[in-house]
Protein backbone atom coordinates (compact mmCIF):
# COMPACT_ATOMS: atom_id res chain seq x y z
CA UNK A 1 0.00 0.00 0.00
CA UNK A 2 2.83 2.36 0.83
CA UNK A 3 4.34 1.59 -2.55
CA UNK A 4 1.21 2.78 -4.31
CA UNK A 5 1.16 5.96 -2.23
CA UNK A 6 4.81 6.68 -2.86
CA UNK A 7 4.32 6.22 -6.59
CA UNK A 8 0.84 7.73 -6.83
CA UNK A 9 1.99 10.09 -9.59
CA UNK A 10 2.99 7.21 -11.84
CA UNK A 11 -0.19 5.27 -11.13
CA UNK A 12 -2.45 8.18 -12.05
CA UNK A 13 -0.35 9.25 -15.01
CA UNK A 14 -0.52 5.73 -16.44
CA UNK A 15 -4.31 5.82 -16.17
CA UNK A 16 -4.35 9.20 -17.94
CA UNK A 17 -1.99 8.03 -20.66
CA UNK A 18 -4.02 4.93 -21.34
CA UNK A 19 -7.21 7.01 -21.46
CA UNK A 20 -5.64 9.20 -24.12
CA UNK A 21 -4.37 6.18 -26.00
CA UNK A 22 -7.83 4.65 -25.93
CA UNK A 23 -9.29 7.83 -27.37
CA UNK A 24 -6.73 7.58 -30.20
CA UNK A 25 -7.44 3.91 -30.89
CA UNK A 26 -11.15 3.64 -30.41
CA UNK A 27 -12.55 6.82 -31.94
CA UNK A 28 -12.97 7.10 -35.68
CA UNK A 29 -13.38 10.85 -35.74
CA UNK A 30 -10.07 12.44 -36.63
CA UNK A 31 -10.43 15.51 -34.42
CA UNK A 32 -11.30 13.33 -31.46
CA UNK A 33 -8.26 11.23 -32.26
CA UNK A 34 -6.11 14.36 -32.16
CA UNK A 35 -7.65 15.42 -28.85
CA UNK A 36 -6.82 11.97 -27.51
CA UNK A 37 -3.28 12.34 -28.77
CA UNK A 38 -3.06 15.71 -27.05
CA UNK A 39 -4.30 14.21 -23.77
CA UNK A 40 -1.74 11.43 -24.14
CA UNK A 41 0.99 13.96 -24.81
CA UNK A 42 0.09 16.12 -21.81
CA UNK A 43 0.13 13.01 -19.62
CA UNK A 44 3.66 12.24 -20.76
CA UNK A 45 4.60 15.79 -19.78
CA UNK A 46 3.09 15.14 -16.36
CA UNK A 47 5.20 11.98 -16.04
CA UNK A 48 8.42 13.80 -16.81
CA UNK A 49 7.74 16.77 -14.59
CA UNK A 50 6.65 14.62 -11.67
CA UNK A 51 10.01 12.83 -11.93
CA UNK A 52 11.82 16.12 -11.45
CA UNK A 53 10.02 17.09 -8.23
CA UNK A 54 12.12 17.17 -5.09
CA UNK A 55 10.26 17.21 -1.78
CA UNK A 56 10.79 20.54 -0.08
CA UNK A 57 12.45 21.90 -3.19
CA UNK A 58 11.99 25.29 -4.75
CA UNK A 59 11.39 26.23 -8.37
CA UNK A 60 14.79 26.37 -10.13
CA UNK A 61 15.11 30.14 -10.02
CA UNK A 62 18.24 31.06 -8.09
CA UNK A 63 18.41 33.87 -5.59
CA UNK A 64 20.69 36.67 -6.67
CA UNK A 65 23.00 36.13 -3.71
CA UNK A 66 23.92 32.71 -5.00
CA UNK A 67 25.21 34.00 -8.31
CA UNK A 68 28.95 34.48 -8.44
CA UNK A 69 30.02 38.06 -9.07
CA UNK A 70 26.50 39.38 -8.62
CA UNK A 71 26.13 38.87 -4.90
CA UNK A 72 28.09 41.93 -3.75
CA UNK A 73 26.32 44.52 -5.82
CA UNK A 74 22.91 43.16 -4.97
CA UNK A 75 23.75 42.85 -1.28
CA UNK A 76 24.60 46.55 -1.19
CA UNK A 77 21.34 47.40 -2.87
CA UNK A 78 19.70 45.41 -0.11
CA UNK A 79 16.37 44.89 -1.83
CA UNK A 80 13.65 43.39 0.29
CA UNK A 81 13.26 40.30 -1.85
CA UNK A 82 16.56 38.96 -0.64
CA UNK A 83 15.60 39.24 3.00
CA UNK A 84 13.45 36.16 2.62
CA UNK A 85 16.33 34.22 1.17
CA UNK A 86 18.63 35.20 4.01
CA UNK A 87 16.49 33.49 6.62
CA UNK A 88 16.22 30.38 4.50
CA UNK A 89 19.94 30.26 3.91
CA UNK A 90 20.66 30.46 7.59
CA UNK A 91 18.59 27.44 8.44
CA UNK A 92 19.40 25.08 5.59
CA UNK A 93 20.82 24.94 2.14
CA UNK A 94 18.19 25.63 -0.49
CA UNK A 95 17.30 22.64 -2.62
CA UNK A 96 15.91 23.12 -6.10
CA UNK A 97 13.80 20.84 -8.21
CA UNK A 98 15.57 19.30 -11.17
CA UNK A 99 15.58 21.87 -14.01
CA UNK A 100 16.53 19.47 -16.80
CA UNK A 101 13.12 17.81 -17.42
CA UNK A 102 11.57 21.27 -17.31
CA UNK A 103 13.70 22.33 -20.27
CA UNK A 104 12.86 19.22 -22.26
CA UNK A 105 9.13 19.56 -21.67
CA UNK A 106 9.12 23.32 -22.24
CA UNK A 107 10.29 22.88 -25.81
CA UNK A 108 8.17 19.75 -26.26
CA UNK A 109 5.00 21.70 -25.50
CA UNK A 110 5.65 24.30 -28.19
CA UNK A 111 6.68 21.68 -30.72
CA UNK A 112 3.58 19.72 -29.70
CA UNK A 113 1.23 22.53 -30.63
CA UNK A 114 3.03 23.04 -33.94
CA UNK A 115 2.67 19.38 -34.88
CA UNK A 116 -0.92 19.38 -33.63
CA UNK A 117 -1.60 22.22 -36.04
CA UNK A 118 -0.13 20.15 -38.89
CA UNK A 119 -2.45 17.30 -37.96
CA UNK A 120 -5.46 19.61 -37.87
CA UNK A 121 -4.48 21.05 -41.25
CA UNK A 122 -4.41 17.54 -42.69
CA UNK A 123 -7.84 16.90 -41.18
CA UNK A 124 -9.21 20.08 -42.77
CA UNK A 125 -7.82 19.10 -46.18
CA UNK A 126 -9.21 15.58 -45.79
CA UNK A 127 -12.60 17.03 -45.06
CA UNK A 128 -12.45 19.21 -48.15
CA UNK A 129 -11.46 16.27 -50.31
CA UNK A 130 -13.75 13.58 -48.90
CA UNK A 131 -16.51 15.52 -47.22
CA UNK A 132 -16.03 13.62 -43.99
CA UNK A 133 -13.60 13.22 -41.13
CA UNK A 134 -14.84 9.81 -40.04
CA UNK A 135 -12.39 7.10 -40.94
CA UNK A 136 -15.09 4.57 -41.81
CA UNK A 137 -16.66 6.85 -44.39
CA UNK A 138 -13.29 7.71 -45.93
CA UNK A 139 -12.43 4.02 -46.12
CA UNK A 140 -15.76 3.25 -47.72
CA UNK A 141 -15.24 6.05 -50.22
CA UNK A 142 -11.77 4.79 -51.13
CA UNK A 143 -13.12 1.25 -51.45
CA UNK A 144 -15.84 2.47 -53.77
CA UNK A 145 -13.26 4.31 -55.82
CA UNK A 146 -11.15 1.20 -56.14
CA UNK A 147 -14.13 -0.88 -57.23
CA UNK A 148 -14.91 1.60 -59.96
CA UNK A 149 -11.31 1.65 -61.04
CA UNK A 150 -10.93 5.37 -60.60
CA UNK A 151 -7.39 6.36 -59.88
CA UNK A 152 -7.04 9.67 -58.18
CA UNK B 1 5.96 8.74 6.10
CA UNK B 2 2.94 10.93 6.56
CA UNK B 3 0.85 11.29 3.45
CA UNK B 4 -1.89 13.59 4.63
CA UNK B 5 0.04 16.79 3.99
CA UNK B 6 -1.72 19.68 2.23
CA UNK B 7 0.58 19.28 -0.77
CA UNK B 8 -0.35 15.63 -1.15
CA UNK B 9 -4.05 16.36 -0.88
CA UNK B 10 -3.68 19.11 -3.50
CA UNK B 11 -1.81 16.78 -5.84
CA UNK B 12 -4.37 14.01 -5.48
CA UNK B 13 -7.22 16.47 -5.98
CA UNK B 14 -5.76 17.87 -9.18
CA UNK B 15 -4.99 14.39 -10.50
CA UNK B 16 -8.53 13.26 -9.73
CA UNK B 17 -9.85 16.20 -11.74
CA UNK B 18 -7.55 15.23 -14.59
CA UNK B 19 -8.85 11.66 -14.58
CA UNK B 20 -12.47 12.85 -14.61
CA UNK B 21 -11.80 15.22 -17.51
CA UNK B 22 -9.92 12.56 -19.50
CA UNK B 23 -12.75 10.04 -19.08
CA UNK B 24 -15.25 12.70 -20.11
CA UNK B 25 -13.23 13.35 -23.28
CA UNK B 26 -13.48 9.66 -24.17
CA UNK B 27 -17.18 9.41 -23.42
CA UNK B 28 -18.52 12.61 -24.99
CA UNK B 29 -19.71 12.94 -28.55
CA UNK B 30 -20.05 16.70 -28.99
CA UNK B 31 -16.82 17.91 -30.55
CA UNK B 32 -17.20 21.36 -29.00
CA UNK B 33 -17.34 19.87 -25.51
CA UNK B 34 -14.39 17.59 -26.28
CA UNK B 35 -12.25 20.47 -27.49
CA UNK B 36 -13.11 22.67 -24.52
CA UNK B 37 -12.41 19.82 -22.10
CA UNK B 38 -9.01 19.40 -23.73
CA UNK B 39 -8.32 23.03 -22.80
CA UNK B 40 -9.53 22.34 -19.26
CA UNK B 41 -7.22 19.33 -19.12
CA UNK B 42 -4.25 21.47 -20.12
CA UNK B 43 -5.15 24.13 -17.57
CA UNK B 44 -5.40 21.63 -14.70
CA UNK B 45 -2.07 20.13 -15.78
CA UNK B 46 -0.60 23.63 -15.67
CA UNK B 47 -1.89 23.98 -12.11
CA UNK B 48 -0.21 20.72 -11.18
CA UNK B 49 3.03 21.83 -12.83
CA UNK B 50 3.09 24.80 -10.45
CA UNK B 51 2.69 22.42 -7.57
CA UNK B 52 5.62 20.42 -8.98
CA UNK B 53 7.88 23.52 -8.98
CA UNK B 54 7.96 23.66 -12.80
CA UNK B 55 6.86 27.27 -13.14
CA UNK B 56 8.22 27.73 -16.66
CA UNK B 57 6.46 24.64 -17.90
CA UNK B 58 3.22 25.66 -16.21
CA UNK B 59 3.45 29.04 -17.90
CA UNK B 60 3.94 27.48 -21.31
CA UNK B 61 1.27 24.87 -20.84
CA UNK B 62 -1.28 27.47 -19.76
CA UNK B 63 -0.48 29.72 -22.72
CA UNK B 64 -0.05 27.04 -25.38
CA UNK B 65 -2.11 24.07 -24.27
CA UNK B 66 -5.08 25.89 -22.82
CA UNK B 67 -4.96 28.92 -25.11
CA UNK B 68 -3.56 28.39 -28.57
CA UNK B 69 -4.35 24.72 -29.13
CA UNK B 70 -7.95 25.22 -28.01
CA UNK B 71 -8.35 28.06 -30.49
CA UNK B 72 -6.79 25.91 -33.23
CA UNK B 73 -9.01 22.95 -32.49
CA UNK B 74 -12.09 25.16 -32.43
CA UNK B 75 -11.06 26.55 -35.81
CA UNK B 76 -10.57 23.08 -37.25
CA UNK B 77 -13.88 21.99 -35.75
CA UNK B 78 -15.70 24.89 -37.38
CA UNK B 79 -14.22 23.89 -40.73
CA UNK B 80 -15.24 20.26 -40.35
CA UNK B 81 -17.93 18.78 -38.12
CA UNK B 82 -19.65 19.30 -34.79
CA UNK B 83 -20.60 15.78 -33.77
CA UNK B 84 -18.70 12.57 -33.44
CA UNK B 85 -20.47 9.64 -35.04
CA UNK B 86 -20.94 6.84 -32.49
CA UNK B 87 -18.56 3.92 -32.69
CA UNK B 88 -20.25 0.54 -32.25
CA UNK B 89 -19.34 -1.30 -29.08
CA UNK B 90 -17.94 -4.32 -30.91
CA UNK B 91 -15.24 -2.13 -32.42
CA UNK B 92 -14.12 -0.81 -29.03
CA UNK B 93 -13.13 -4.11 -27.43
CA UNK B 94 -9.83 -4.52 -29.26
CA UNK B 95 -8.55 -1.03 -28.38
CA UNK B 96 -9.69 -1.53 -24.79
CA UNK B 97 -7.82 -4.82 -24.64
CA UNK B 98 -4.61 -3.28 -26.01
CA UNK B 99 -4.84 -0.32 -23.66
CA UNK B 100 -5.46 -2.48 -20.59
CA UNK B 101 -2.55 -4.80 -21.43
CA UNK B 102 -0.22 -1.84 -21.99
CA UNK B 103 -1.38 -0.21 -18.77
CA UNK B 104 -0.82 -3.43 -16.80
CA UNK B 105 2.71 -3.71 -18.19
CA UNK B 106 3.43 -0.13 -17.14
CA UNK B 107 1.95 -0.70 -13.69
CA UNK B 108 4.26 -3.68 -13.34
CA UNK B 109 7.22 -1.36 -13.97
CA UNK B 110 6.17 1.22 -11.36
CA UNK B 111 8.13 -0.50 -8.59
CA UNK B 112 11.41 0.28 -10.33
CA UNK B 113 10.70 3.99 -10.58
CA UNK B 114 12.03 6.47 -8.00
CA UNK B 115 9.72 7.53 -5.21
CA UNK B 116 7.77 10.74 -5.82
CA UNK B 117 9.81 13.73 -4.66
CA UNK B 118 12.91 11.67 -3.93
CA UNK B 119 15.91 14.04 -3.71
CA UNK B 120 18.32 11.11 -3.99
CA UNK B 121 17.04 9.60 -7.21
CA UNK B 122 19.72 9.37 -9.86
CA UNK B 123 18.26 12.07 -12.08
CA UNK B 124 17.69 14.56 -9.27
CA UNK B 125 20.87 13.98 -7.26
CA UNK B 126 23.43 14.11 -10.05
CA UNK B 127 22.75 15.88 -13.32
CA UNK B 128 20.10 18.31 -12.10
CA UNK B 129 22.26 19.53 -9.24
CA UNK B 130 25.23 19.82 -11.57
CA UNK B 131 23.35 22.12 -13.90
CA UNK B 132 22.21 24.30 -11.00
CA UNK B 133 25.73 24.57 -9.62
CA UNK B 134 27.28 25.27 -13.03
CA UNK B 135 24.73 27.99 -13.77
CA UNK B 136 25.75 29.84 -10.61
CA UNK B 137 29.29 30.36 -11.83
CA UNK B 138 29.18 29.94 -15.61
CA UNK B 139 26.00 31.58 -16.89
CA UNK B 140 25.13 33.77 -13.88
CA UNK B 141 21.45 34.28 -14.58
CA UNK B 142 18.86 33.40 -11.95
CA UNK B 143 16.57 31.26 -14.09
CA UNK B 144 18.29 27.91 -14.46
CA UNK B 145 15.71 26.73 -16.98
CA UNK B 146 16.54 29.62 -19.31
CA UNK B 147 20.25 28.99 -18.86
CA UNK B 148 19.98 25.31 -19.75
CA UNK B 149 17.52 26.00 -22.55
CA UNK B 150 19.48 28.68 -24.33
CA UNK B 151 23.07 27.91 -23.45
CA UNK B 152 23.83 24.37 -22.30
CA UNK B 153 21.23 22.80 -24.54
CA UNK B 154 21.42 25.41 -27.27
CA UNK B 155 21.59 22.78 -30.00
CA UNK B 156 18.37 21.21 -28.76
CA UNK B 157 16.61 24.54 -28.71
CA UNK B 158 17.87 25.32 -32.19
CA UNK B 159 16.45 22.01 -33.34
CA UNK B 160 13.12 22.77 -31.68
CA UNK B 161 12.99 26.19 -33.29
CA UNK B 162 13.60 24.61 -36.69
CA UNK B 163 10.84 22.08 -35.98
CA UNK B 164 8.43 24.90 -35.17
CA UNK B 165 9.52 26.69 -38.34
CA UNK B 166 9.03 23.57 -40.46
CA UNK B 167 5.62 23.04 -38.91
CA UNK B 168 4.72 26.60 -39.89
CA UNK B 169 5.95 25.93 -43.41
CA UNK B 170 3.85 22.79 -43.55
CA UNK B 171 0.76 24.74 -42.51
CA UNK B 172 1.44 27.38 -45.14
CA UNK B 173 1.80 24.66 -47.78
CA UNK B 174 -1.26 22.69 -46.68
CA UNK B 175 -3.71 25.52 -46.09
CA UNK B 176 -2.05 28.72 -47.24
CA UNK B 177 -1.80 31.93 -45.27
CA UNK B 178 -4.85 33.29 -47.07
CA UNK B 179 -6.66 29.97 -47.13
CA UNK B 180 -6.05 29.38 -50.81
CA UNK B 181 -3.62 26.45 -50.91
CA UNK B 182 -4.84 23.55 -52.99
CA UNK B 183 -7.39 25.69 -54.81
CA UNK B 184 -5.20 26.56 -57.74
CA UNK B 185 -5.66 24.52 -60.89
CA UNK B 186 -3.44 24.59 -63.95
CA UNK B 187 -5.30 25.86 -67.01
CA UNK B 188 -3.22 25.35 -70.15
CA UNK B 189 -4.73 27.26 -73.10
CA UNK B 190 -7.56 28.38 -70.86
CA UNK B 191 -8.84 24.83 -70.44
CA UNK B 192 -9.67 23.52 -67.00
CA UNK B 193 -7.72 20.28 -67.13
CA UNK B 194 -8.95 18.92 -63.82
CA UNK B 195 -12.55 19.35 -64.96
CA UNK B 196 -11.89 17.29 -68.10
CA UNK B 197 -10.28 14.58 -65.98
CA UNK B 198 -13.30 14.48 -63.73
CA UNK B 199 -15.63 14.06 -66.72
CA UNK B 200 -13.54 11.23 -68.10
CA UNK B 201 -13.64 9.50 -64.77
CA UNK B 202 -17.41 9.57 -64.51
CA UNK C 1 -24.03 14.93 -45.11
CA UNK C 2 -24.26 17.48 -42.39
CA UNK C 3 -24.79 21.07 -43.44
CA UNK C 4 -21.58 22.92 -43.18
CA UNK C 5 -21.19 25.72 -40.74
CA UNK C 6 -21.50 29.30 -41.77
CA UNK C 7 -19.45 30.46 -38.81
CA UNK C 8 -15.97 31.79 -39.27
CA UNK C 9 -13.38 33.23 -36.98
CA UNK C 10 -15.00 36.55 -37.70
CA UNK C 11 -17.79 36.87 -35.17
CA UNK C 12 -18.55 40.46 -36.16
CA UNK C 13 -20.89 40.63 -39.15
CA UNK C 14 -20.78 43.83 -41.15
CA UNK C 15 -24.49 44.46 -40.96
CA UNK C 16 -24.60 45.51 -37.31
CA UNK C 17 -21.91 47.91 -36.29
CA UNK C 18 -23.02 48.24 -32.71
CA UNK C 19 -22.87 44.61 -31.71
CA UNK C 20 -20.39 43.53 -29.06
CA UNK C 21 -19.55 47.04 -27.93
CA UNK C 22 -18.36 45.80 -24.55
CA UNK C 23 -16.20 43.14 -26.18
CA UNK C 24 -14.61 45.70 -28.46
CA UNK C 25 -13.90 48.20 -25.71
CA UNK C 26 -12.51 45.60 -23.34
CA UNK C 27 -10.41 44.08 -26.12
CA UNK C 28 -8.98 47.46 -27.04
CA UNK C 29 -8.02 47.85 -23.41
CA UNK C 30 -6.54 44.39 -23.09
CA UNK C 31 -4.64 43.93 -26.34
CA UNK C 32 -1.84 46.42 -25.62
CA UNK C 33 -1.53 45.03 -22.11
CA UNK C 34 -1.19 41.49 -23.42
CA UNK C 35 1.41 42.57 -25.98
CA UNK C 36 3.44 44.44 -23.37
CA UNK C 37 3.12 41.50 -21.01
CA UNK C 38 4.50 39.25 -23.73
CA UNK C 39 7.51 41.52 -24.10
CA UNK C 40 7.94 41.59 -20.31
CA UNK C 41 7.90 37.81 -20.21
CA UNK C 42 10.48 37.74 -22.96
CA UNK C 43 12.96 40.21 -21.53
CA UNK C 44 12.43 39.02 -17.97
CA UNK C 45 13.03 35.41 -18.95
CA UNK C 46 16.52 35.42 -17.46
CA UNK C 47 15.27 36.41 -14.04
CA UNK C 48 12.02 34.57 -13.63
CA UNK C 49 9.76 32.17 -15.45
CA UNK C 50 9.52 33.09 -19.08
CA UNK C 51 11.52 33.22 -22.26
CA UNK C 52 11.16 33.27 -25.99
CA UNK C 53 8.72 30.37 -26.34
CA UNK C 54 6.17 31.68 -23.85
CA UNK C 55 6.57 35.29 -24.92
CA UNK C 56 6.04 34.35 -28.56
CA UNK C 57 2.80 32.59 -27.75
CA UNK C 58 1.53 35.43 -25.56
CA UNK C 59 2.44 38.08 -28.11
CA UNK C 60 0.76 36.11 -30.88
CA UNK C 61 -2.32 35.61 -28.73
CA UNK C 62 -2.72 39.38 -28.44
CA UNK C 63 -3.01 39.60 -32.22
CA UNK C 64 -5.26 36.54 -32.27
CA UNK C 65 -7.55 38.30 -29.81
CA UNK C 66 -7.59 41.29 -32.14
CA UNK C 67 -8.55 39.02 -35.03
CA UNK C 68 -11.30 37.34 -33.01
CA UNK C 69 -12.91 40.62 -32.05
CA UNK C 70 -12.36 42.82 -35.10
CA UNK C 71 -12.19 40.21 -37.84
CA UNK C 72 -9.39 38.43 -39.62
CA UNK C 73 -9.10 40.98 -42.42
CA UNK C 74 -8.44 43.76 -39.93
CA UNK C 75 -5.76 41.64 -38.26
CA UNK C 76 -4.18 41.01 -41.64
CA UNK C 77 -3.85 44.73 -42.07
CA UNK C 78 -2.02 44.93 -38.75
CA UNK C 79 0.32 42.01 -39.45
CA UNK C 80 0.28 41.21 -43.18
CA UNK C 81 0.80 37.54 -44.12
CA UNK C 82 3.80 38.50 -46.22
CA UNK C 83 5.59 39.70 -43.08
CA UNK C 84 4.90 36.42 -41.37
CA UNK C 85 6.76 34.39 -43.94
CA UNK C 86 9.76 36.69 -43.61
CA UNK C 87 9.76 36.87 -39.81
CA UNK C 88 9.34 33.11 -39.53
CA UNK C 89 12.56 32.44 -41.38
CA UNK C 90 14.28 35.48 -39.85
CA UNK C 91 13.93 33.95 -36.39
CA UNK C 92 15.66 30.73 -37.42
CA UNK C 93 18.33 32.79 -39.14
CA UNK C 94 18.94 34.85 -36.00
CA UNK C 95 19.34 31.68 -33.95
CA UNK C 96 21.59 30.01 -36.48
CA UNK C 97 23.44 33.24 -37.16
CA UNK C 98 24.31 33.54 -33.47
CA UNK C 99 26.01 30.19 -33.74
CA UNK C 100 27.85 31.24 -36.88
CA UNK C 101 28.94 34.46 -35.17
CA UNK C 102 30.49 32.54 -32.29
CA UNK C 103 32.13 30.34 -34.87
CA UNK C 104 33.67 33.32 -36.62
CA UNK C 105 34.85 34.69 -33.28
CA UNK C 106 36.90 31.56 -32.78
CA UNK C 107 34.72 29.43 -30.53
CA UNK C 108 32.51 26.41 -31.02
CA UNK C 109 29.05 26.67 -32.52
CA UNK C 110 26.78 28.44 -29.98
CA UNK C 111 29.63 28.99 -27.51
CA UNK C 112 28.42 32.38 -26.29
CA UNK C 113 31.45 33.06 -24.13
CA UNK C 114 33.18 34.23 -27.31
CA UNK C 115 31.08 37.42 -27.31
CA UNK C 116 32.91 38.67 -24.23
CA UNK C 117 35.76 36.29 -23.37
CA UNK C 118 37.27 38.46 -20.63
CA UNK C 119 34.07 39.19 -18.74
CA UNK C 120 34.01 38.19 -15.08
CA UNK C 121 30.25 37.94 -14.86
CA UNK C 122 29.61 35.99 -18.04
CA UNK C 123 28.45 38.91 -20.15
CA UNK C 124 29.04 36.88 -23.29
CA UNK C 125 26.56 34.26 -22.12
CA UNK C 126 24.01 36.99 -21.42
CA UNK C 127 24.38 38.44 -24.92
CA UNK C 128 24.20 35.01 -26.51
CA UNK C 129 21.08 34.01 -24.60
CA UNK C 130 19.52 37.36 -25.48
CA UNK C 131 20.18 36.90 -29.20
CA UNK C 132 18.98 33.32 -29.23
CA UNK C 133 15.79 34.17 -27.37
CA UNK C 134 15.05 36.91 -29.90
CA UNK C 135 15.27 34.29 -32.63
CA UNK C 136 12.94 31.96 -30.75
CA UNK C 137 10.49 34.81 -30.11
CA UNK C 138 10.34 35.80 -33.79
CA UNK C 139 9.84 32.25 -35.03
CA UNK C 140 7.27 31.20 -32.45
CA UNK C 141 5.22 34.40 -32.78
CA UNK C 142 5.04 34.24 -36.55
CA UNK C 143 4.42 30.49 -36.73
CA UNK C 144 1.52 30.71 -34.28
CA UNK C 145 0.10 33.61 -36.28
CA UNK C 146 0.62 31.71 -39.54
CA UNK C 147 -1.26 28.74 -38.14
CA UNK C 148 -4.09 30.98 -36.98
CA UNK C 149 -4.29 32.84 -40.29
CA UNK C 150 -4.31 29.57 -42.21
CA UNK C 151 -7.17 28.08 -40.21
CA UNK C 152 -9.06 31.33 -39.90
CA UNK C 153 -9.12 32.23 -43.57
CA UNK C 154 -9.71 28.70 -44.86
CA UNK C 155 -13.47 28.80 -44.71
CA UNK C 156 -14.06 32.22 -46.21
CA UNK C 157 -12.80 31.70 -49.71
CA UNK C 158 -13.99 28.15 -50.13
CA UNK C 159 -17.63 28.31 -51.06
CA UNK C 160 -18.72 30.26 -54.07
CA UNK C 161 -15.26 30.28 -55.55
CA UNK C 162 -14.03 28.01 -58.29
CA UNK C 163 -13.73 24.55 -56.85
CA UNK C 164 -13.57 21.76 -59.41
CA UNK C 165 -13.89 19.10 -56.74
CA UNK C 166 -17.32 18.99 -55.17
CA UNK C 167 -16.76 19.40 -51.47
CA UNK C 168 -19.78 17.81 -49.94
CA UNK C 169 -19.04 14.20 -50.64
CA UNK C 170 -21.33 13.68 -53.64
CA UNK C 171 -18.51 12.17 -55.63
CA UNK C 172 -19.21 8.52 -54.95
Amino acid sequence: MTMVFEHFNFAVVIVLMMTGLFAVFASHNMIKKLVGLSVFQTSVFLLYISLSKVTGGRPPVLSKKELHGYGDSYAKAGDGADAAYKTVEKTAEIIYSNPLPHVLILTAIVVGVATLAIGLALVVRTREEYGSIEEDEIDAYNYQDNLEGVSR
Amino acid sequence: MNFLTPAFILDVGLLAMLVVVAFAVVRLRSLFAIVMLQGVYSLISAAWFVSLDAVDVAFTEAAVGAGISTVLMLGAMLLTEREVKPVPMRRQWAPLFIVVITGMAMFYAIGDMPVFGDPNSIANATLGVEYVEATKSQIIIPNVVSAVLASYRGYDTFGETVVVFVAGLGIVLLLGLNGNAGKWRAKPNGQDVSQIGAEDAS
Amino acid sequence: MKPQSKTRFKPMPERSENQHVILRVVAKLLIPLIAVYGLYVHFHGDYGPGGGFQAGVIFASSIILYALIFGLDEAKRVVPPSWIRIIMSLGVLVFGGTGVATWLLGGEYLNYTMFAPDSTHAAGQHWGIFAVEIGVLLTVTSVILAIFYAFGSRGGSRRGSHSPNPVDGDKS
